[in-house]
């Protein structure tokens, strides 16, 4: 800087000042506000700290920050922090471009995230007692209330639906561990210990089911050996139908879906949370890759670009197995076709209903839609769309191989097919019972449960879990299938049996399933979330009144949006048609 | 109801026995309320924008087949279906669905809403009570400033989260937990009044059961005050979105407003146009002529109490008032001459009053020496518009948005400064469309955008060349449009041609590959529209800008289409109407020359009055002439130029320089403190007039209330004050001016006082009497002598102050979503200010931090202007080296500081741009 330059500066700099100072006389007027309103440090509402957005960041780090991740995403926060804190879920909400509420309704909606504020601590860990059904008779109430008592600190003992493990109730999830028969030193035990993750069981992976000519079907599917129509036509023979509940025939659904024009999507509902159901669990515990096959052949006949997987968060272990052995499909070129995405649920009975499903495959609360339009026309991201239950694609490769008849000959009394039915309750022997479709109660007591435990004598029985309705003991020799309870009020859905005894209420277990129906209820239509909570009411009093709670029934009945509803009244109905003497 | 559907179109089927069509899309429930026939709704809102979601199921009816019954609402009827809706099995349902929400509801008597949607279709279907036992209580939210949350009345139906998210998209709103344990929730089950709410009420205008009320209509127990109400249709007087109302009103008071279906609001609105009515009976509300007392000499720093003007002023009847006002004018006329003289209109008035206005100080004073506000918000753009297009106005209406395939929103926070045209901004970047903003603050749009372009402030130019350098190079262009519309492509070709993205990223802080995406996104989708706020216009290139825009859609051809066009977002509620009658110095009603001898002539045969044949002087540049001594004497109608023009320092010197002052307003304003006479005016919804929105649409504002003590309708103080100039006028309502107006004005032809009593609305140019007018314009060429379309040329030149050492930071000023203007009439609305109770300073996170201050501490800002002392907030959208000061508050006036230096051909100030200082107080 030259001489004359710095003499410039100075000068600039007086004449600056000289400014500066008259500047100084800062003015301040008289204003009509009132001046009663309180002054907002920041613009309206919660602001997003950069501590927090840098930490949701980094556990995002490169993923897409798409809406449909978004439950995802809170699994991450969840599974690393222990919790939902406000503020990294408005951090996400930021990074995402979604609104606050957007994740807020999402992340409360999901039972198995602990949304908290800020200053809150996360418990250390928590422990899910289930108290559905089943768990119920075998004394889950007395387990959770000695767990709550004896828990260390800094443990969170909470109640939770179906596990799927009513054959060996009660059962609680310390964590991501789940122990069977649980009693209270067990579970306390595992708490001490750390014993938190979950826990594999043998399996049969990708090597060994290939070394059994595991996906040679898919392959030659693939290579063209197979026609689309002939699979189709071998599974209308076979009588193959959804075996989540439904019992749509599968050959029919694939039609539908290929019926409508691409891009089209598949998923698979492993969202297994009826009360009493556990089949799909041991399935996908044993043989994964005869669901695997099964689906990418199914998706391979519609043309789905993509297989959206929704398993259950109650399944962690399946989890486990289920990454593993995508990646290895991935790696083994199988998925090319149709990648398989697995998806995370968390804690909601309703996302088993399949549009519900769908709505949380694309991060929202799982909501059902209504209908028409069908989820084969208008699914995921609005795309036709597959969906099917694990057991019905299990059955998908052998049926093929060994032929429609080898299935559809193994029905009893007109019916087609085999059953896998989850049998629970007073038995001596429960668990997964692969029966002829149209099997008796009684043969399925005396014939695969090894008869009533020592002490119990039959009472009655669930035919379809929580929503199939309760019949009496009287009534023993019903075909167990689809369409053959219907005239008792009754239906079979995925064959969750679950038997009990002279030991049991008839009236306690009807008020433990509305219990299960309120809790779940996702909320979205009057006749659901109200009345499974007044119905909870009027039969919590001493004496139900009769004429009131059957129109609630009828209303929930004919008047809710999806099958949750419309069934819940079930068991309630049946108390006042076949367990009168109980009231 | 007229159906002369054709057959294959319609589908029959049959409703309660009788055979019926339904049009494609028709659902049960529209069929049988065409028919007569309105099943019961909850849920279910029928109004534009609101889906049906079929949750509440009262409206449940029976499907021959159906296993279930299935909600009217949202079901359409197939060929052949039978429907029955009014039979026992649905019948039964639609009760015992009413009677299970009637358990929950508060005691009706003790309700927020004793007449709400859910009781009456109680009363309906005559469920008197419940039978089913009551789930606990829920406790009241009156954390908000204007509505009550009630969710003991909630039937979770939803409505107001639609409301919320899809129809206004502010996304506060959400239905969070699950079942029976559903609960409407602002952000994270916050207060609402500690929410992100941001006020727009229309929660509160869906809810169908009172969960959410207006608090004006209950007690402080939440309970139902049952107000009777009448109900008057008009107009918002707030910005250019020109929403209709309906006024709600009781005892000569405005009690609530609901939204109505107009074409730029589809009933809804914003907090302003919902809450901010109560300004009209603040107890500082002029209700007498006040004559300046002669112990109370004017003084540049000189300052009244609103409340109490009787230190400088003393009451005078009209007569001795408009004798007086009219007498100093008439001196100063006939002593130093008419351009001695000088009237500033106002956009906030109806085009009646300012036609009356430009006609008084043209044919009264015998000058063009009158302006208004539009030279502080678009003259800039206008006169771009002028040049390029031959017509300032917009080419299309905001809702055109709907239509485009790409929307490009630049310098503009619409959210926040015309809230509801937002709302169709956002609900089409959420139905797919590609937004882009480009702004150097961010808003509230930004998350809705595909790109936020946040460039650096007062870059605009090297920004937009760039983007034309992409379209040119290439050759993204639409040669046939630039050959058969425009003129002037090759010297714009050369012109841009240095400016490569590549060199202009540096400049304007874009990265050059973004700046080539969004240039090909816009030109090459089918159909792509502009819209611009203030950030293009209130800067010392703002016509430069405007040009920018205008050949970016000229040589794309994306303008004249439907979703295509050039729409500045127009400030003022009757910016676009005052204009056009003429309330600008250069130009006679409809934007005629008063230059051109033929445009006097006709003129002077119709008003029979010679005028001045010279232009005459705008805003800023009659405050300079008050200075030098040209200009004496001024009559300011509702505008507040003491708030609203840059360097008020000075202002406030002319002001109180002047020999007389006549000014005519509400209340004592900043710029009443230097008046001679103050004339009390009459508020908007005491009276009628037509005003025209940003989209064209001429509306009719009815007079709902009855004006308090002595005030007077404004087009009457005009008229008496030309009566007393020598003006022999005879104007018997605003009609008759209307009537004159149509004389003059073209762009009225076919709009008619008595058509838009009855249709409220008409958008100009209108071709037929019964036809609608025209939303798209000039798409077979344009208003100039050959047709086309001129491509200027425009150079990027740095703003005329920028930061230094000194004045490190830039300055930017505008509104904020409460307050309008300089703040004289929402400031005193109740819930306006209980929001935005005081003056705020914006400022970065990190500029916060660098000061070593927290957010909410006061900050002393400092420009070569003035200073002023203010409190900070910390807000994430403005970028470092920014500071956002809004005009509104007189307690910290942000025009203090601002450069008065002028836009060129536009004259209109750099509000959004110069250097400033910050200092810790």
């Amino acid at each position: 800087m030259t001489g004359a330059e710095r003499g410039l500066q100075v000068k600039v700099t007086k004449n600056f000042q000289a400014k500066w100072l008259m500047n100084q006389q800062v003015l301040k007027r008289r204003h009509p506000g009132s001046g009663r309103g309180k002054f907002r440090k920041t613009p309206k509402g919660r602001q997003v700290d950069q501590r927090s957005l840098a930490e949701i960041r980094s556990l995002l780090g490169d993923e897409p920050r798409r809406r449909d991740l978004l439950i995802e995403y809170l699994h991450l926060i969840q599974d690393r922090y222990g919790c939902l804190k406000h503020r990294h879920m408005a951090a996400l909400a930021q990074e995402m471009d979604l609104s606050m509420t957007e994740v807020f309704e999402v992340a409360t909606f999901y039972a198995h995230f602990d949304v908290l504020p800020d200053d809150a601590r996360a418990p250390d860990l928590t422990v899910r007692v289930c108290d559905s059904v089943v768990c119920e008779m075998k004394g889950a109430r007395q387990l959770l209330q000695q767990l709550v008592e004896r828990a260390p600190d800094g443990v969170r003992v909470v109640a939770a639906p179906c596990m799927g493990r009513c054959a060996t109730a009660p059962t609680a999830a310390v964590g991501h561990r789940h122990i069977d028969n649980c009693n209270v030193n067990q579970a306390l035990e595992a708490i001490a210990g750390g014993h938190t993750g979950p826990e594999l069981m043998d399996y049969t992976d990708l090597e060994q089911y290939r070394a059994d000519s595991g996906y040679a079907l898919l392959s030659s599917c693939l290579a063209g050996e197979h026609s689309v129509d002939s699979v189709i036509e071998c599974l209308e023979q076979s009588g193959l139908r959804g075996l989540g509940g439904a019992g749509f025939p599968t050959f029919r659904k694939w039609g539908f879906v290929r019926g409508y024009p691409g891009p089209r999507m598949m998923a698979v509902n492993a969202d297994e949370g009826e009360p009493g159901t556990f089949k799909d669990r041991y399935f996908m515990e044993t043989d994964p890759h005869r669901i695997l096959e099964g689906v990418l052949i199914a998706a391979w006949a519609v043309e789905a670009e993509a297989v959206y997987f929704y398993l259950r968060d109650e399944y962690p272990a399946i989890r486990k197995i289920l990454q593993t052995e995508i990646d290895k499909l991935d790696a083994a070129g199988l998925t090319r076709h149709a990648p398989i995405i697995l998806r995370r649920g968390a804690g909601a009975y309703i996302c088993g209903e399949e549009s519900s499903m769908i709505e949380s495959i694309e991060g929202k609360r799982g909501l059902p839609r209504h209908r028409p339009p069908y989820v084969a026309e208008v699914g995921i991201f609005g795309r036709p769309t597959l969906v099917q239950n694990v057991e019905t694609m299990y059955w998908v490769r052998d049926i093929v191989e060994k032929g429609a008849d080898w299935f559809a000959q193994q029905g009893k009394e007109g019916t087609k097919g085999l059953r896998s039915y989850s049998v629970s309750g007073r038995v001596c022997n429960p668990g997964v019972k692969i029966a002829p479709a149209g099997t008796t109660i009684r043969e399925l007591i005396d014939n695969y449960c090894g008869g009533m435990e020592d002490g119990h004598s039959f009472k009655g029985y669930l035919p379809g879990g929580a929503s199939g309705g309760i019949l009496p003991a009287s009534m023993d020799d019903l075909p167990l299938d689809f369409g053959t309870l219907q005239q008792y009020g009754c239906f079979i859905g995925s064959a969750a049996i679950v038997v009990f005894s002279d030991k049991d209420n008839a009236t306690d277990i009807a008020l433990n399933l509305m219990r299960f129906f309120e809790d779940e209820s996702c909320g979205q239509c009057t006749p659901c979330r109200s009345g499974t909570e007044k119905a909870v009411a009027l039969m919590s009093q001493p004496a139900w009144d009769e004429p009131l709670l059957n129109e609630l029934g009828a209303t929930m009945t004919d008047a809710s949006i999806c099958g949750l509803g419309q069934a819940a009244a079930n068991p309630l109905l049946s108390i006042f048609r076949y367990f009168r003497e109980e009231l | 109801m007229n159906e002369n559907l054709k057959s294959e179109e319609s589908i029959e089927f049959t409703l309660d026995g009788s055979t019926v069509s339904a049009r494609p899309g028709e659902t049960i429930w529209q069929v049988a309320k065409r028919h007569g026939n309105e099943l019961p709704h909850l849920c279910f809102k029928d109004a534009p924008e609101y889906r049906a979601d079929g949750n509440c199921r009262v409206c449940m009816v029976e499907i021959k087949g159906e296993g279930a019954l299935a909600a009217a609402c949202i079901r359409n009827p197939t060929p052949g279906m039978a429907v029955t809706g009014a039979s026992g099995r649905a019948l039964q349902a639609r009760k015992s669905v009413i009677e299970m929400l009637i358990a929950d509801q508060p005691e009706r008597e003790h309700g927020p809403d004793q007449n709400s949607r859910l009781w009456r279709w109680a009363d309906e279907l005559g469920v008197s009570g419940s039978r089913y036992p009551a789930r606990a209580g829920i406790e009241h939210d009156a954390s908000h400033p204007a509505m009550w949350v009630r969710l003991d009345a909630c039937i979770q139906c939803n409505l107001c989260l639609r409301a919320c998210r899809e129809v206004q998209v502010n996304d506060v709103i959400g239905m969070a937990y699950r079942g029976h344990g559903s609960r409407i929730v602002f952000d994270f089950d916050d207060p609402m009044g500690a929410s992100t709410c941001v006020g727009c009420g229309e929660c509160v205008q869906a809810c169908p059961t009172g969960a959410l009320m207006e608090k004006s209509l209950v007690d402080d127990k939440g309970e139902d005050k049952c107000i009777p109400v009448t109900e008057v249709d008009s107009v918002c007087p707030y910005c250019g979105v020109g929403c209709q109302v309906t006024y709600q009103i009781n005892d000569n008071e405005i009690v609530a407003v609901q939204g109505r279906n107009g074409p730029g609001n589809h009933n809804k609105l914003c907090v302003k146009g919902r809450f901010g009515f109560d300004y009209v009976k603040h107890p500082d509300r002029l209700t007498r002529p006040l004559i300046r007392r002669d112990d109370a000499p004017k003084s540049a720093d000189g300052e009244v109490d609103p409340a109490d003007p009787f230190t400088h002023f003393r009451e005078a009847t009209w007569d001795e008032a408009l004798d007086v006002a009219a007498h100093g004018l008439r001196r100063i006329r006939d002593r130093d001459g008419s351009s001695a003289l000088a009237g500033f209109g106002s956009a906030k008035g109806s085009n009646e009053e300012a036609y009356m206005v430009q006609k008084l100080v043209r044919t009264g004073f015998g000058t063009n020496n009158v302006d208004h506000c539009t030279r502080l918000c678009h003259a800039s753009s206008v006169a771009a518009l002028l040049e390029g297009i031959g017509s300032g106005a917009v080419t299309a209406p905001f809702t055109a948005c709907l239509d485009a395939d790409v929307i490009i929103i630049i310098g503009s926070n619409a959210a926040e400064n015309h809230p509801v045209a937002a709302t169709f901004f956002k609900q089409a970047a959420k139905s797919g469309k590609t937004l882009i903003i480009c702004d150097p603050r961010g808003n509230a749009l930004s998350r809705h955008a595909k790109h936020m372009l946040q460039f650096n402030p007062g870059t605009d130019v090297a920004l937009l060349n760039a983007m034309l350098n992409v379209i040119v190079t290439e050759a993204l262009f639409n040669e046939d449009y630039v050959a058969e519309f425009t003129e002037g492509f090759e010297q714009l070709k050369t012109h841009i041609a240095e400016f490569t993205p590549e060199a202009m990223a540096p400049v304007c802080g874009i990265e050059a590959a973004t700046i080539r995406e969004v240039a090909r996104i816009y030109a090459t989708a089918h159909r792509s529209i502009i819209f611009w706020g203030m950030g293009i216009s209130q800067n010392v290139h703002g016509t430069d800008n405007a040009r920018c825009l205008i050949a970016l859609a000229l040589i794309t051809g994306q303008v004249g289409r439907p979703g295509t066009g050039l729409h500045p977002l127009r400030g003022q509620n009757n910016v676009q109407g005052a204009s056009d009658a003429g309330l600008i110095p250069m130009m006679l009603p409809d934007y005629q020359l008063v230059e051109s001898l033929d445009v006097r002539k006709r003129f002077e045969d119709a008003w029979g009055v010679a005028l001045d044949p010279v232009k005459g002087l705008t805003v800023v540049e009659i405050m300079h002439a008050v200075i030098a001594g040209q200009i004496k004497g001024m009559y300011i109608m509702g505008e507040n130029p003491a708030m609203s023009d840059p360097d008020i320092g000075h202002v406030r010197e002319a002001l109180a320089k002047l020999d007389h002052l006549v000014v005519q307003d509400l209340f004592m304003t900043e710029t009443a403190f230097y008046a001679d006479v103050v004339l009390p005016a009459s508020a908007w919804p005491e009276k009628d007039g037509t005003v025209t929105n940003s989209n064209r649409q001429v509306q009719l504002g009815r007079a709902a209330l009855r004006m308090p003590g002595d005030v007077r309708q404004d087009w009457w103080i005009v008229q008496e004050l030309a009566r007393r100039l020598g003006l022999d006028w005879n104007y018997s309502d605003p009609s008759d001016v209307f009537a004159e107006m149509k004389q003059v004005m073209p762009s009225l032809d076919n709009i008619t006082w008595q058509r838009l009593q009855k249709e409220s609305v008409v958008t100009y140019p209108c071709p037929r009497p019964d036809a609608p007018g025209l939303d798209i314009v000039f798409g077979d060429g344009f208003p100039t002598p050959n047709k086309r379309g001129r491509l200027v040329p425009a150079s990027y030149n740095p703003q005329g102050e920028l930061p230094d050492e000194a004045y490190p930071f830039v300055l930017t000023t505008g509104r904020q979503l409460e307050h309008w203007h300089t703040g004289s009439m929402t400031r005193r609305a109740t819930v306006l200010d209980a929001i935005e109770p005081g003056a705020v300073a914006s400022l970065s996170p990190a500029d916060i931090d660098r000061l070593g201050i927290d957010a909410g501490q006061h900050i002393r800002v400092l420009t070569r202007r003035g200073a002023i002392e203010i409190r900070s907030r910390r807000d994430t959208a403005i970028p470092d080296g920014v500071i956002f000061i809004p005009f509104c508050y007189a307690e910290a006036a942000a025009n203090v500081l601002t450069n008065p230096q002028l836009d060129p051909v536009g004259k209109i100030p750099g509000f959004k741009f110069c250097a400033a200082r910050v200092e810790v107080v």
